[in-house]
């Protein structure tokens, strides 16, 4: 091949030969790059529980890198004990209420419809209780892991835990509250991992 | 078809078919098939993502009533 000497024509050999060499190199990059995954939890509640640990333990299960930050009532998802979750009824009028029993003309009743208003469901003095223990059976019957299990499954997978000092002095919690393996940090340990991130997710 | 380890994952619901199906192929060699069988209707395409993103090759996936069988062989 001749080698341009002139200024021009050897940009113009240099632009061609980048457009031909850099879409593969883009993709052998990409392809070479583990994915990773941060997730924001805030919610702590037994519904709310699952799906920032069903997405981390998948994530992982996929080979991503996966961190979760847990602030605000997301602490509670990392109590040793996490069998006092509730699901309310309050404010979440989008829960179906089915009965986890019986026959399945009567499971498939949603009793919202027919009962009374979510206001008043609210305010009966126990129906918290009953709701959680409803959403409880029904996990139980469908296969659904309970949350201790995935969230074993996630630490086991490697997925970080880093649990919101601030958080933790706020609402008065000790380290000794939580289960082992918990990072304690801030905003500003979770910002530089969530701008690599090629996901990050508020829940 | 011949395998070298299977996985019941029947009644087993999303994501844990997925995660016991990572668990038992990190314990396998390069090369050996895990049948799986599942109840888990969301399982197929499932298997089908999780196979094509950690490499690991989906041989085959079949439908028997309502359970579903699958052959992954080890990356």
């Amino acid at each position: 091949m001749n080698m341009p000497t002139d200024q021009a024509s050897l940009d113009a050999l240099i632009r061609q030969r980048i457009d031909e060499i850099l879409p593969q190199k883009i993709e052998e990059l990409q392809a070479s790059k583990t994915p990773s995954m941060t997730i924001i939890a805030t919610k702590g509640t037994l519904d709310w529980a699952y799906p920032p640990f069903i997405l981390a333990s998948t994530a992982a299960a996929l080979g991503w890198n996966v961190s979760i930050f847990f602030t605000f009532y997301g602490l509670n998802l990392l109590k040793k004990d996490v069998s006092d979750l509730k699901v309310s009824p309050l404010g979440n009028p989008g829960m179906p209420m089915k009965m986890p029993f019986g026959p399945d003309w009567f499971k498939g009743i949603d009793w919202n419809k027919f009962l009374m208003p979510n206001i008043i469901q609210s305010n009966l003095p126990g129906f918290e209780s009953v709701a959680t223990m409803l959403m409880k059976q029904t996990i139980k019957n469908n296969g659904v892991a309970s949350i201790e299990e995935l969230r074993a499954l996630s630490q086991e997978a490697d997925v970080r835990f880093i649990g919101c000092q601030m958080t933790v002095d706020l609402f008065g919690f000790t380290h000794d509250d939580f289960i082992d393996g918990i990072e304690y940090a801030g905003a500003a340990t979770f910002l530089p991992q969530a701008q690599q991130a090629d996901v990050s997710l508020f829940m | 078809m011949n395998f070298d380890k299977e996985l019941d994952a029947k009644g087993l619901n999303c994501p844990l078919p997925i995660l016991r199906a990572k668990k038992a192929l990190a314990e396998m060699a390069s090369g050996q098939v895990l049948r799986i069988l599942a109840t888990d209707p969301g399982s197929v395409k499932d298997f089908a993502a999780f196979a094509k993103q950690t490499g690991n090759e989906l041989l085959s996936t079949a439908e028997k009533g309502k359970e579903f069988e699958f052959y992954i062989k080890r990356k």
